[in-house]
This record gives structure tokens, C-alpha cells and sequence, in this order.
């Protein structure tokens, strides 16, 4: 019984702490919060997978939305592009992603990174409900 | 480095990656998740070849 309760307390934080590490990880760095888990192939899929899609964007002369407070959909992509976590950081530090407009490809680039931050959050999420244990 | 691809691999990046994401996140078992991300990814490819025919048969 006492042995339970030890076990319990030592587990609890962890656990906690995991609900929110996870989550922040997995949108940080694409299939972190899943490698933390120790769902390793998710993870790895999942980084595969954003990454692919970024720099396919950014290959495609895709724009990639800083900061800014004027047209809607410049702050819904913002918000999208956001998604991409460390990627994001990167892409703005090094200047990429300035969008190409006389290329109709440009504008497929920009989607692809818009929506690969937007399954990096999905799967942030993911990394949560399995930290909480809603998922397995 | 500049990608050039065609609309049709463009959609098939896109699908694979996102029906990846979506069977993985949506569905809770492995053998669900990949029948999951195989279905998403048969109506990403199906939509994409299903619009394509539509607007050659528009354009005509």
C-alpha cells in the first residue's frame, strides 16, 4: 500500500509535467512531443512528414507570413505558418519564404506551409490527449 | 533551390503528408491509423482526379 503511494507520488509529476511538455515539444520541433512519449515511428513520421511539406513550400517559392496586423487572411496565414514551430524561427531567420507572386506555383508553396503548421499543431495535440492518456 | 513540380505531384505531396498526419492523429490503433491515412489519401488522390475531369469538361 505505502509502496502504491510512492510509486503514485513519483509518477504523478512526471505525468503532469508530461501534459504540457508534450504538446509545447511537439509543436517546437515537429514529432518531438510523440518521441518524448516514446512513440517513436509516430514521431518520426510526423517530422517527416511537416518538414517535407515546409521546404517543399519553400521550393516552391512559397511566402512565409511574419507578424502583422492587416488583412485577414495575412494573419490567418501568419497564425498557420506559426504552427510550424522551430521551422518558422528558421525560415524568418534566414530570410526564406519571400513568395514568388509571378509563379502560380508560389501560391501552392504558400498553402503547403500554411498547412504543414497546421497539422504540426494536429499532431501537437495528439501528443497532449496521448500525454493525458485519452490516447494511447 | 527551386522546386518545380508538376499540379498533380504537388497534390500527391500534399495528400501523402497530410493523410499521414490525419491517420495518425485521428485514429488510435496502428492498423486503424493506416487504414486511416490510405482512405484519406485515396479521396485526396479521387477529389484531385475527379476536379481535374470536371474542369477539362468545362473548359470544352
Amino acid at each position: 500500500m505505502a509502496n502504491e503511494k510512492a510509486i503514485a507520488t513519483a509518477v504523478e509529476p512526471q505525468a503532469g509535467m508530461m501534459t504540457i511538455v508534450a504538446p509545447l515539444a511537439g509543436w517546437l520541433v515537429p514529432g518531438l512531443g510523440h518521441i518524448l512519449l516514446k512513440r517513436w515511428v509516430r514521431g518520426g513520421l510526423i517530422f517527416a512528414s511537416v518538414s517535407i511539406m515546409f521546404f517543399s513550400g519553400l521550393g516552391m517559392q512559397g511566402k512565409v507570413y511574419g507578424f502583422n496586423v492587416g488583412d485577414l487572411l495575412d494573419m490567418l496565414g501568419f497564425v498557420g505558418d506559426f504552427g510550424n514551430g522551430v521551422l518558422y524561427f528558421l525560415a524568418r531567420s534566414m530570410d526564406w519564404g519571400g513568395g514568388a507572386i509571378f509563379r502560380a506555383t508560389a501560391d501552392y508553396g504558400t498553402k503547403f506551409i500554411v498547412c504543414a503548421g497546421l497539422l504540426n499543431v494536429i499532431a501537437a495535440i495528439d501528443a497532449h490527449h496521448i500525454a493525458i492518456g485519452k490516447k494511447q | 533551390m527551386t522546386l518545380n513540380y508538376s499540379h498533380f505531384t504537388a497534390a500527391l505531396v500534399f495528400s501523402l503528408c497530410a493523410s499521414v498526419i490525419f491517420g495518425i492523429t485521428q485514429r488510435d490503433t496502428k492498423q486503424q491509423m493506416i487504414r486511416y491515412g490510405l482512405y484519406c489519401f485515396g479521396w485526396f488522390i479521387g477529389g484531385v482526379l475527379v476536379a481535374g475531369w470536371a474542369m477539362w469538361f468545362l473548359k470544352r
